[in-house]
C-alpha cells in the first residue's frame, strides 16, 4: 500500500499499522486500544482525557451531588414532619433549602445531562472521542472543584441562606452577612464555565465528528437534543454569570448594581436570573427527552414515529424557552400587558412537549412493547411529567399563578417535571445503558422493586404539597403552626420522601451487586438500533475498531450496506475523523492530543482565582498568573505530539 | 475534495480516508468550531451587559447619575487604533492560509505592538469616565462594561503573545497556520465588538433620546 | 373600646388561609378560573393516560422481537391524522385557557373603587406596619400585624418595602402582590364576607420568613368604624400604681427606641406600633396567641417564640417585665 502523504516516517512500521479498518488484525486492535486508553498510576488518572473515564467520573459526580441534596431534603422533611418541630433552626433549615435547590439545579440536573452525553455522543454518533478533549477533562476538574468549594463552605457553616435563587437585597451586602452568598455566587462561576466549556465540546463533537453518511436527519434523537441543549446552554450561561459577577462587586467593591436608593434595581437580579433560570430547566428537561426518543423504539421494537415532527419540537422548545421567565414575577410589578405576553408563551411551549408525547404514544401504540425496567422508568415519565405540565399550564396563568406562587403549589409542580421529566428518564437511561458501559445488566427484580418504591413514594410525597399550596402554605418555611390543617398533609409527604430514599438505596445495591455478579451484556442486549451497540460491552478505548459508515437512522436495524466501514486512520495515534456539517462526508484527518496534566493544573490554578476573588479583588490579577502558566503549557506542543503530527500530515 | 466519495461509489467494503489532509480552515477545523462557540457566548455576554445598562437607563429619570459623560477622547482613539490593527490581523490570517512563515511572524508582532498600545490606551479611558464604580449603579456599570471588552483585550493580546513566540521558536506544523487563522478571527471579535460597546459607554449618555 | 375578648365567638374562631374559600370578589375570580383550568387540564392528563393504558393493554414482546421496519417504507397515515388531530386539540384548549386567563386577568384589574379604604403597608423583617390614611376628616393611625377593613368596601393597599422583598399574601381575598425595595405598587380587594382571614409573607425574607403572619379582620361597617374610632385614641393613662410603673419602664428603656405608643414618650419607629396592642389577636406577627403569659414571656425572650426575632431579649428583672407587662395589657 502506498502512502502519499508529506513528513518524516513516524516509524518503520508504518504501513500495516496504518491500516485501521475492518480487515485489520489483531495487532493493530491491541495497538489502538493502547493508543487511546489512559495512562496508568495517579498521574495518569489526573492526566486522563479519554472521554469515557472522564464522563464515568462525570456522572459518578453529579450522582454524588445528587444524595447529597436528597439527604439535605430529607432532613428538612423530618422538620417539616409536625408543626412546630425545632429538629433544625430557621437559620440552619434556610441553608438546607439553598443548598438543596443550589445542588440539584448547578450540580446535579444540567451536569449530569452533559456527562451523559459526554459518554454517549461519540458512541451514538461513531467516533473515538468528543472534540477537544483536554478541554473536556479541564472542565471536569473546574465542576468538581466548584461542588467542592460549596460544600466545603457548607460543612465549615458558612454555606449560603438566601435560597438557590438568592433574590436580592437579601443576598446583598446589607443583608447576607457572611461569605455565604460570595461561596454561592462563585460556586456559579465555576459551574457555569464548565458548562459551557462542555457545550462548546458537544456542540463541536455533534456537528464534526459524525460517522461518514450520519447526515443530520439521521442523527440520533438523542444528539439532537444535546445539540439544542448545548446551544441553549451558551445563550442561558451569561445572564447568570453576569448576575453573580454583579453580586459578587456589589458586596465586595461596593457597586450599586441592585441598590436603589444609588439608581440601581432589585428586579434587576431576577430577570437576569430568570433569563437564565428559565431556558435552565429546560436545559436538564430536553436531554432527557432525548433519552426517551433512544429508549422508546428500542422497547416497542419500531422505530420512532415522527422523527422530524420530534426534532423540529426539540427546536422550537429551545427558542420559547428563552420568552417564558417574566412569568417567575408575576407577582411584580412588571406591567401588566408585559405579564400577558408571558402567559402566551408559556402555554405555548406545552405544544411542542406535547407534540413530542403524541409521537412518542403514537410509537408506543403502533409498536410491540417489551416491558423491561427501562421502559417502566419511560411510562412513569407519561404519568408524571404530564401531571407537572399540567400544573405547569395552571401556573402560567397571571391570576392563577398570584395565588399559587411561592407556595408548595410550585414545589409540586417543580418536582413533578424535573423528577418526572428528568429524573425519571435518567433512571430509565441508566437502566438502558448500564450494560454499555459496564458489560454488565443491572438486575430486572431489584430494578422494579426500585421503580415501584420510587413512583410511589414520588406521588407520595409531591402530591399532597399541591393541595398544601391551594390551602395556604408558602415556600421556603422552616416550620408551620398548629391548626392550620396542614400537618397531615406534611407528615404524609415526609413518609414518601424517605420512601424515595429507599428506592435510591436499592438502586445503589443493584449497581454495586450488579458490578459483582450480575449477568454479562452483549454488545446489544436490548437488540436496539443506534451505533453504540455495535462496541462491545465495555467498549474498548478506542470505541470502534472500524469506524461504521451510516446509511440510515437505525444502523444495526437497517440492512448491511456497502461500504460499511472506515479504513485508513493512524492506529499508532490518536486520529480522528472529521467530516462535513451537513452531509458528513469525511472531510480531514485530525490529530487529538495525548493525555496531559495540564487541564487538572489549570483547574487548580483557576481554582486558586475563584476563591481567592471572594476574599479580595486583587486576587483576580495575581491569582491570573499561574492560570495563564498553565494554559500556556497545555497549548504549547511537546515533541511527540509534534512528531506524530509531521508524520501524519498532509497540507489541504 | 475527499478520498472517501471515490470509494463509496465503486462499492467497496470500507471508506478510506488516509489521503485526507491533516488540517484545514475555516470551518473545516475544529478550532474554529471552539473560536465561534467562544464568539457567541461573548457576544451574548455583552449584548446582556449592554441590555442592563438600558435597563437602569430606562428606571432612573437622570442619565448619566451624578457624573458628566465620559471623555471622548480616549475611548475614540482607541477606536481607531483597533480598527486599525485589523489591517496587520487580516494580513496575518492570509499569510497563515498560505502556510507563509515569515509573514505570519511579521504581522503577528506588529499586532502585538497594537495591543501593547490599545491596553495603554485603555488604562487611559478608564481614568477619564469622570465616574467610579462605587458611586452608583451608573458608574458600575459603565465600569463593568469596559471592563468585561478590557479582559477580552487582555486575552486576545497573551494569546497573540504566546502564539507570537510559538511562532518564532517552532516547533510549527500545520495546525498552528490554522492556530493563527482562528486567533485572527478572535481578533476581529474583539475589535468589532468595541463598536457598540463604545457607542454604549461614550455617545449613549449624550443621546438625546 | 374593646376588651381583647370582645368579639363575638366568630372572630376567635381560627382564621381562615385558603385560596379555595373565596371571602373577596378578587379571590373568588381566581377560584373560579382554578375550577376551569383543573377541568381541561384533568381532562388532557386522563386523555393522555388512557392512551398510555391501551398501549400497554396491547400488543406484547417478551422476548426482543426483529424490530418493524415498515415504518421506513410505508407512510403512516392514521397515526398521523391522531398526533394532528391531538396538536389541534391541544391548541384550541390552551387557546381557551389562555383567554380564560386574560379575562380574569381584566376582572381582577376592574374593581369598582368608588369610596375605597386607602392603607400603607410597609413590610420590615418581619412584621408588617399598617398606616391607615386619613379620611373624612379623621386623622390617619397606624397599627402593625392586624388589619380591619370593612366589609362591602374596596380597599387600596399601598405596598413598600422597607428592608428585602416582601409578599403580601391573604389567600381568602386575592392572589399575592410583593413589596419591592425602591419600587411601589399596589394591591387591591374587596372583602365580602365577615370574617378573620390570615396571611402569611409569600416571599422568603430571611431567618423568621416562616413566622411572617399578618391576620385581615373584615368587619361589618358600623364595627369597622368604631375600630378605627378607638385606633386613632392615643393610649389611655395607666389607672394603677404596678402599670404607671411599666409605663415608666417602657418610656425609659431600650423599648422606646424602638416601639411608638401614642399618649407617651415612646417614639420609637423600628417596630410595631404598640398603642392599641391589646386590639390584636395575636403577637409577634401571628407566632403568638395574645395573652398576658406569652407577652411576658416574649418580652423575657423573644428568641425562644421566634428565633432571629430583631427585638433583643430583656435584661429587666422579672419584677420589671411583669410591670411592663402590666402595663402593656391596659393598651386596648
Amino acid at each position: 500500500m502506498t502512502m502519499a502523504h508529506t513528513g518524516p516516517e513516524f516509524s518503520s512500521s508504518r504501513d500495516e499499522h496504518r491500516v485501521d479498518g475492518p480487515t485489520a488484525t489483531d495487532t493493530t486492535r491491541r495497538l489502538l486500544a493502547r493508543t487511546w486508553d489512559d495512562p496508568p498510576g495517579i498521574v495518569g488518572m489526573l492526566a486522563a482525557v479519554n472521554h469515557k473515564t472522564i464522563a464515568r467520573r462525570f456522572v459518578v459526580t453529579t450522582f454524588a451531588f445528587f444524595a447529597l441534596a436528597g439527604m439535605l431534603a430529607l432532613t428538612m422533611r423530618l422538620q417539616l414532619a409536625r408543626p412546630g418541630l425545632h429538629l433544625v433552626g430557621p437559620d440552619l433549615y434556610d441553608t438546607l433549602f439553598t443548598m438543596h435547590g443550589t445542588t440539584m439545579m448547578f450540580l446535579f440536573g444540567v451536569p449530569v445531562m452533559q456527562a451523559v452525553a459526554i459518554y454517549l455522543i461519540p458512541l451514538m454518533v461513531g467516533a473515538r472521542s468528543i472534540a477537544f478533549p483536554r478541554m473536556n477533562a479541564y472542565a471536569y476538574w473546574v465542576f468538581l472543584f466548584g461542588g467542592l468549594t460549596l460544600y466545603v463552605a457548607f460543612v465549615l457553616g458558612a454555606g449560603p441562606r438566601a435560597g438557590w435563587f438568592s433574590y436580592v437585597p437579601l443576598a446583598g451586602p446589607d443583608y447576607a452577612a457572611g461569605k455565604g452568598t460570595d461561596i454561592w455566587a462563585q460556586m456559579i462561576t465555576f459551574t457555569e464555565l464548565a458548562s459551557l466549556l462542555e457545550a462548546i465540546v458537544l456542540i463541536t463533537t455533534i456537528l464534526k465528528m459524525r460517522a461518514p453518511g450520519m447526515s443530520l436527519n439521521r442523527m440520533p434523537l438523542f444528539a439532537w437534543a444535546t445539540l439544542v441543549t448545548q446551544f441553549m446552554v451558551i445563550f442561558a450561561m451569561p445572564a447568570v454569570m453576569l448576575a453573580s459577577t454583579a453580586l459578587i462587586l456589589d458586596r465586595l467593591v461596593g457597586t450599586q448594581f441592585f441598590n436603589p436608593s444609588l439608581g440601581g434595581d432589585v428586579l434587576l437580579w431576577q430577570h437576569l436570573f430568570w433569563f437564565f433560570g428559565h431556558p435552565e430547566v429546560y436545559l436538564i428537561f430536553i436531554p432527557a427527552l432525548g433519552f426517551i426518543s433512544s429508549i422508546l423504539p428500542t422497547f416497542a421494537r419500531r422505530p420512532i414515529f415522527g422523527y422530524t415532527a420530534i426534532v423540529l419540537a426539540l427546536i422550537a422548545t429551545a427558542f420559547l424557552a428563552f420568552g417564558l421567565w417574566v412569568h417567575h414575577m408575576f407577582a411584580t410589578s412588571v406591567p401588566q400587558l408585559g405579564k400577558s405576553f408571558f402567559t402566551a408563551a408559556s402555554v405555548m411551549i406545552a405544544l411542542p412537549s406535547g407534540l413530542q408525547i403524541y409521537c412518542w404514544i403514537a410509537t408506543l401504540l403502533t409498536g410491540r412493547l417489551n416491558l423491561k425496567t427501562p421502559l417502566l422508568f419511560v411510562l412513569a415519565f407519561f404519568f408524571i411529567l404530564v401531571l407537572g405540565g399540567m400544573t405547569g399550564v395552571m401556573l402560567g396563568s397571571v391570576s392563577l399563578d398570584l395565588q399559587l406562587h411561592d407556595t408548595y403549589f410550585v414545589v409540586a409542580h417543580l418536582h413533578y417535571v424535573l423528577i418526572g421529566g428528568a429524573v425519571f428518564p435518567l433512571s430509565a437511561a441508566v437502566h438502558y445503558w448500564f450494560p454499555k458501559v459496564t458489560g454488565r445488566m443491572l438486575d430486572e427484580r431489584l430494578g422494579r422493586w426500585q421503580f415501584w418504591l420510587f413512583f410511589i413514594g414520588f406521588n407520595v410525597a409531591f402530591f399532597p404539597m399541591h393541595w398544601l399550596g391551594l390551602h395556604g402554605m408558602p415556600r421556603r418555611v422552616w416550620t408551620y403552626p398548629a391548626g392550620m390543617g396542614w400537618s397531615a398533609m406534611n407528615l404524609i409527604s415526609t413518609v414518601g420522601a424517605w420512601t424515595i430514599a429507599a428506592s435510591v438505596l436499592l438502586f445503589v445495591f443493584n449497581v454495586w451487586r450488579s458490578l459483582r455478579h450480575g449477568p454479562s451484556a452483549g454488545p446489544n442486549p436490548w437488540g436496539a438500533g443506534t451505533l453504540e451497540w455495535a462496541a462491545p460491552s465495555p467498549p474498548p478505548p478506542h470505541n470502534f475498531d472500524a469506524l461504521p459508515v451510516v446509511h440510515g437512522r437505525d444502523p444495526l436495524w437497517d440492512p448491511p450496506t456497502h461500504p460499511a466501514h472506515v479504513s485508513g486512520l493512524a492506529a499508532d495515534a490518536r486520529e480522528v475523523l472529521l467530516t462535513t456539517v451537513l452531509d458528513a462526508r469525511p472531510d480531514l484527518r485530525s490529530l487529538f492530543p495525548m493525555p496531559s496534566i495540564w487541564p487538572f493544573v489549570s483547574a487548580v490554578a483557576t481554582t486558586v482565582l475563584f476563591i481567592g476573588s471572594i476574599f479580595t479583588p486583587w486576587a483576580v490579577v495575581w491569582g491570573s498568573v499561574p492560570v495563564v502558566i498553565a494554559l500556556t503549557a497545555w497549548f504549547w506542543p511537546t515533541r511527540r505530539h509534534h512528531a506524530q503530527a509531521m508524520a501524519l500530515e498532509r497540507k489541504p | 475534495m475527499s478520498s472517501g466519495d471515490a470509494s463509496s461509489r465503486d462499492g467497496r467494503a470500507s471508506v478510506d480516508v488516509r489521503d485526507l489532509p491533516s488540517f484545514g480552515f475555516g470551518h473545516r477545523s475544529a478550532m474554529w468550531w471552539a473560536t465561534a462557540g467562544l464568539m457567541l457566548i461573548e457576544g451574548t455576554v455583552f449584548a446582556i451587559a449592554v441590555a442592563m445598562y438600558f435597563y437602569l437607563r430606562d428606571i432612573n429619570a437622570a442619565w448619566p447619575l451624578d457624573a458628566p459623560p465620559p471623555e471622548m477622547r480616549w475611548g475614540t482613539a482607541n477606536l481607531a487604533i483597533l480598527l486599525v490593527s485589523l489591517v496587520p490581523n487580516e494580513l496575518a490570517k492570509r499569510a497563515a492560509q498560505r502556510l507563509d512563515l515569515p509573514r505570519c511572524r511579521l504581522w503577528l508582532t506588529i499586532c502585538l505592538a497594537f495591543s501593547l498600545a490599545f491596553l495603554a490606551v485603555r488604562g487611559l479611558e478608564f481614568a477619564a469616565l469622570n465616574v467610579k464604580w462605587y458611586a452608583n449603579a451608573y458608574g458600575s456599570i459603565v465600569w463593568f462594561l469596559l471592563g468585561l471588552h478590557t479582559t477580552h483585550l487582555v486575552t486576545d493580546t497573551i494569546d497573540t503573545a504566546v502564539l507570537g513566540v510559538l511562532l518564532f521558536t517552532g516547533p510549527i506544523e500545520g495546525r498552528r497556520f490554522v492556530d493563527v487563522s482562528e486567533n485572527a478571527l478572535y481578533w476581529y471579535f474583539v475589535v468589532l465588538s468595541w463598536i457598540p460597546i463604545y457607542a454604549v459607554v461614550y455617545l449613549a449618555p449624550r443621546a438625546l433620546f | 373600646m374593646f376588651a381583647a375578648g370582645g368579639f363575638p365567638a366568630l372572630a376567635q374562631a381560627t382564621p381562615q388561609h385558603d385560596a379555595l374559600a373565596p371571602a373577596g370578589v378578587q379571590a373568588a375570580h381566581i377560584a373560579r378560573l382554578w375550577h376551569f383550568t383543573l377541568i381541561v387540564t384533568g381532562a388532557v392528563f386522563a386523555a393522555v393516560l388512557l392512551a398510555v393504558l391501551v398501549g400497554l393493554a396491547r400488543r406484547r414482546a417478551d422476548t426482543p422481537a426483529a424490530p418493524d421496519l415498515s415504518a421506513n417504507t410505508r407512510p403512516e397515515r392514521g397515526p398521523r391524522r391522531a398526533v394532528i388531530a391531538a396538536t389541534t386539540v391541544s391548541v384550541v384548549l390552551l387557546v381557551g385557557l389562555t383567554v380564560a386567563d386574560a379575562l380574569t386577568d381584566r376582572a381582577l384589574s376592574k374593581l369598582p373603587a368608588a369610596h375605597a379604604l386607602h392603607i400603607q403597608v410597609t413590610g420590615w423583617q418581619w412584621w408588617w406596619q399598617a398606616n391607615y390614611a386619613p379620611e373624612d376628616g379623621a386623622p390617619g393611625f397606624a397599627v402593625a400585624n392586624e388589619l380591619h377593613v370593612p366589609v362591602g368596601r374596596p380597599v387600596i393597599v399601598s405596598l413598600a418595602a422597607g428592608d428585602v422583598i416582601h409578599s403580601f399574601w391573604v389567600p381568602n381575598l386575592h392572589g399575592k402582590k410583593d413589596l419591592l425595595p425602591g419600587i411601589g405598587s399596589t394591591i387591591e380587594f374587596r372583602a365580602d364576607r365577615p370574617g378573620a382571614y390570615r396571611g402569611q409573607c409569600a416571599e422568603f425574607c430571611g431567618t423568621e420568613h416562616a413566622l411572617m403572619a399578618m391576620t385581615v379582620m373584615a368587619d361589618p361597617p358600623e364595627r369597622y368604624a368604631a375600630w378605627a374610632a378607638a385606633q386613632r385614641l392615643p393610649a389611655a393613662p395607666p389607672d394603677n400604681a404596678l402599670a404607671a410603673r411599666g409605663r415608666a419602664l417602657f418610656e425609659a428603656s431600650a423599648c422606646a427606641n424602638c416601639h411608638t405608643v401614642r399618649g407617651t414618650h415612646a417614639l420609637g419607629m423600628l417596630a410595631p406600633d404598640l398603642t392599641h396592642l391589646m386590639s390584636r389577636r395575636t403577637l409577634a406577627a401571628g407566632a403568638l396567641e395574645n395573652t398576658p403569659a406569652n407577652l411576658a414571656a416574649w418580652i423575657r425572650n423573644p428568641q425562644a417564640a421566634k428565633p432571629g426575632a430583631t427585638m433583643p431579649a430583656s435584661a429587666l428583672p422579672a419584677a420589671d417585665i411583669q410591670a411592663l407587662a402590666a402595663w402593656l395589657t391596659t393598651l386596648k
